[in-house]
């Protein structure tokens, strides 16, 4: 059960094209912009789309191959998906939302009653299965949905922003219970989301989408570490300076130079850590090597720590504890004189 | 600042219209009821042909109903869901008889299943079926009058419904006619009742294309309405009694199926 | 029996209606006309009231032509009206019983035909064909003037007959006629007359043993009585007369 993808598709202004390929077991996160081609990726594998060219092989079986003219209705298609509200049919009860997927295989009602109890029981809602789902919280309901998606067995589970309508809390202990149902999963996962924290607790390889196009790939960790666009630097909080390696300083594409603590040659990013950067009144003593006058931007409180954006010669994302921050008592628009430490500032080729 | 006023929350500038609403389609109804001739209310409703032609209107508005779920409630998935060519002329000519006057219809009722109709003839010819002056036909003239009211509802109900469940369905292994069946038609089930009952209650009332098309006959096609206007002819208090007894019986219907689907709906 | 008394009385009556001062100084009359008039003398009326426009400058005429119990129904309702001309007597004595009018007069009368598709499918010849089976039958409904003036001439000619429908009026029952619908009904001569190609009508003897008579009136508080005179004089002279027979109606 392997997923291969190759998928053109035309949606208004956007054109999308992806290859994807998603080993058994193995989970996929798509991550990306709002508008970037995620959803508009899965409803091509759900079949919901019909693409203007490519092929989406599961487990072998052509499922789309439009050369060949092959195309798999999206009922014939042994797949799973969950939608970002659960969507639940309102006028069955949880146990017949569950059992649906059986019904429609013909299975007997007390069979796909049972198997529908069991995978409530999987989900914890061994309890519920008699409610409407008007009766149940955002959470539940995106269980039921997990629980109906997976009843079928199927070789596909296709995963479209599956927490992002639950409150935070709730996402946390949610998110924790889809990351053992997906480790228990024989099948393939496409998990699309815009929420890194999502793709980093359930993605064993992330593709980052923006455009309708992969501009980054690889392990949740490392995409983490070194993002190569501003939107993947911005989701994890780093500071992304593209430029050109000239020994131990970085001369960057918008002008200014930062010193790094290794040699590099040629064309490089250099990312910089929000803590890592120091604020101060007046220009610090000592000699740390980068140091720079910039401009407050704008600032928001985050926990003890307050976020701030620094414009100028080289913008950095700064994070200064609140007590900190009152005794500078900056206000959007002051001059302020931000340091980084060279060791501090991690390149990597681009 | 106007507020919402305290306990009925509906702002002043919507009460005074929606009071002046309720008076405009009241007080007719009232101004029947205070002509009604009580004393000789008893009379009038056991005169012979009454009950005939009260039988005969729920019989007919009732099948009529079902000839246009039948019917209509395909063609609404049709103009709501399907992406076939020419479909906005489609609804145009579905809403057509909306607009004819109810006369014109029952003549173009005989121009296609009449004697000398284009369908009629054929039938005449090939089974010796003739349609018109017969309780079909009445049952053929209002739905062809009713039949928009429930497509135009159910098509609404459609495209309001939540077209995102029937791909959720497609995931689940459904195809479109298990779709339709198991996740649309219950989706939309409240419009199609509201577009059931209006079905109703138009067929119910016709009058124009049943007296053209199915003529008038005490006992195969003569409806209450059409005994209602021809007692105007002759005895307007009669008439009066009439409409009411029409009235009463038709929200007498109406309330009692929205009780029972009310209790339905909340078990 | 009924009708004939009627219909004497209101020969006897032919010195007029609506006797209010006309008003009249060597003018003629002006300003707007309102006529009420049963849909049968639709045709014929709307002639006479151009030749009257035509011969009275700054004169408009102005019909409604309905069913005469619908305008009975509205000039009770105080629709300000001049003229109304009914179908029959009864519709009329409900605008005298309300006070509106007095002294109607009677200007012209109708009598049945047997109205059949052109070529006469069903191969009617008299009354009696209107007792057969299979032929498809419209006769108006008895609540109006012209069923029970079928009535009437079936009883009298001792014929029981068996209609598919039972029409409000007798307009609904000539459509039928012309689309082929029925192979036969009763309706007037007038309509007949006036109904074009598709029709033929097939007199019936003794008609006028039902004899339809229609009485006009000037009502009592007519917005124009000048012209409302003028109107009920133009369809009393030779001229309306002949209008009215070209029409299909009889002298009443």
């Amino acid at each position: 059960m392997s997923l291969s993808a190759r998928v053109r598709v035309q949606r208004g202004m956007l054109h999308v094209e992806l290859d994807l390929e998603v080993a058994d077991g193995e989970v996929l996160a798509v991550l990306g912009p709002n508008g970037a081609g995620k959803s508009t990726l899965l409803r091509v594998l759900a079949g919901l789309l019909p693409p203007d060219d490519g092929r989406v092989t599961v487990d072998g079986n052509p499922w789309d191959d439009v050369p060949a003219g092959t195309r798999l209705p999206p009922h014939r298609r042994a797949l799973g998906m969950v939608f970002q509200d659960a969507l639940l049919f309102p006028h069955l009860s949880v146990t017949d939302n569950v059992g649906y997927g059986l019904r429609t295989r013909g299975v007997p009602r007390a069979g796909r009653r049972a198997a529908a109890a069991a995978w409530l029981d999987r989900v914890g809602l061994g309890d519920l299965g008699d409610r409407r789902p008007a009766q149940l919280s955002g959470g539940q309901a995106q269980r039921a949905a997990l629980a109906r998606a997976l009843v079928g067995d199927p070789a596909l589970l296709l995963l479209d922003e599956p927490l992002s309508a639950l409150d935070a809390r709730t996402r946390l202990t949610v998110r924790a219970e889809l990351r053992r149902h997906l480790a228990a999963f024989r099948g393939s996962t496409v998990l699309v989301t815009h929420d890194p924290v999502d793709a980093m607790a359930l993605a064993d390889r992330v593709v980052v989408v923006e455009g309708g196009r992969v501009v980054q790939e690889g392990a949740p960790a490392e995409v983490a570490r070194h993002p190569r666009t501003d939107y993947v630097a911005r989701l994890v909080g780093l500071s992304l300076l593209p430029g050109t390696g000239e020994g131990t300083t970085v001369r960057l594409d918008d002008g200014g130079v930062v010193a790094v603590a290794e040699e590099v040659r040629g064309p490089v990013f250099a990312a910089v850590r929000p803590e890592s950067v120091a604020l101060y009144r007046s220009r610090p003593d000592g000699s740390p090597r980068n140091v720079w006058r910039l401009r407050l931007t704008g600032a928001t409180p985050h926990g003890a720590t307050v976020r701030c954006d620094l414009g100028g010669e080289v913008p950095l994302v700064g994070d200064v504890t609140a007590t900190a921050f009152a005794e500078l008592g900056l206000v959007p628009g002051d001059e302020v004189w931000a340091a980084v430490k060279a060791s501090e500032v991690s390149v990597y080729e681009r | 600042m106007s507020r919402p006023r305290e306990g009925t929350g509906v702002p002043l500038p919507l009460v005074v219209p929606a009071a002046l609403a309720v008076a405009f389609l009241v007080l007719p109804v009232i101004g029947l009821l205070v002509r009604t001739p009580w004393s000789s209310l008893g009379e009038q409703l056991t005169a012979p042909g009454v009950g005939e032609a009260l039988r005969l209107s729920l019989v007919s508005a009732t099948a009529a109903t079902g000839a246009s779920l039948l019917l209509g409630v395909p063609l609404a998935w049709v103009l709501a869901r399907s992406r076939i060519r020419g479909r906005s002329v489609l609804r145009a000519l579905v809403t057509v008889p909306l607009v004819l006057p109810p006369v014109v219809g029952g003549v173009a009722l005989f121009l296609v299943l009449g004697r000398q109709g284009i369908v009629g003839s054929w039938l005449d010819d090939a089974f010796g079926i003739t349609i018109p002056f017969t309780t079909t036909a009445v049952v053929i003239a209002e739905t062809f009058v009713a039949m928009p009211f429930l497509v135009i509802s159910v098509e609404g109900a459609l495209r309001a419904a939540d077209a995102r469940f029937e791909d959720v369905a497609a995931t689940l292994g459904a195809d479109r006619w298990t779709t339709f069946r198991t996740v649309t038609l219950p989706l939309v089930a409240p419009g199609i009742a509201a577009g059931a009952v209006l079905c109703w209650a138009r067929a119910l009332g016709e009058f124009g294309a049943t007296i053209t098309f199915a003529g008038n006959f005490p006992g195969t096609t003569q409806t209450m309405p059409l005994a209602v206007y021809l007692a105007l002819q002759r005895d307007p208090e009669a008439a009066v009694v009439l409409s009411l007894v029409l009235l009463g019986v038709s929200l007498a219907t109406l309330l009692l199926l929205r009780d029972r689907w009310l209790r339905g709906a909340a078990s | 029996m009924r009708r004939r008394l009627a219909l004497l009385a209101a020969t006897g009556l032919l010195a007029g209606c609506g006797t209010d001062a006309s008003g009249d100084d060597g003018n003629g009359p002006s300003g707007t006309l309102t006529v009420f008039a049963a849909a049968s003398l639709t045709d014929v009326f709307t002639e006479l009231g151009d030749q009257l426009e035509d011969e009275n400058a700054g004169l408009e005429v102005r019909f409604n032509f309905a069913g005469s119990s619908a305008l009975a129904t509205q000039i009770t309702q105080s629709a300000p009206v001049d003229v109304f001309a009914s179908a029959d007597e009864p519709q009329m004595q409900v605008v005298v019983d309300a006070g509106l009018a007095d002294r109607p007069e009677v200007f012209a009368a109708n009598v049945l035909e047997i109205a059949v598709p052109r070529g006469n499918p069903g191969g009617v010849t008299g009354l009696a064909d209107l007792g057969r089976d299979e032929l498809a039958v419209a006769l108006c409904a008895p609540e109006v003037p012209c069923g029970s003036a079928a009535e009437q001439v079936l009883a009298s000619a001792g014929i029981t007959a068996a209609p598919d429908t039972l029409d409000e009026d007798v307009r609904a029952a000539l459509t039928k006629v012309e689309l082929g619908e029925v192979d036969a009904a009763l309706v007037y001569a007038s309509d007949v007359a006036t109904a074009g190609g598709e029709v033929e009508g097939i007199p019936v003897p003794d008609a006028e043993e039902a004899l339809n008579v229609y009485p006009v009136c000037v009502l009592a508080d007519a917005p124009n009585p000048a012209a409302a005179q003028a109107f009920v004089e133009l369809l009393r002279s030779d001229r309306g007369r002949e209008a009215l027979a070209d029409a299909g109606f009889r002298e009443p």
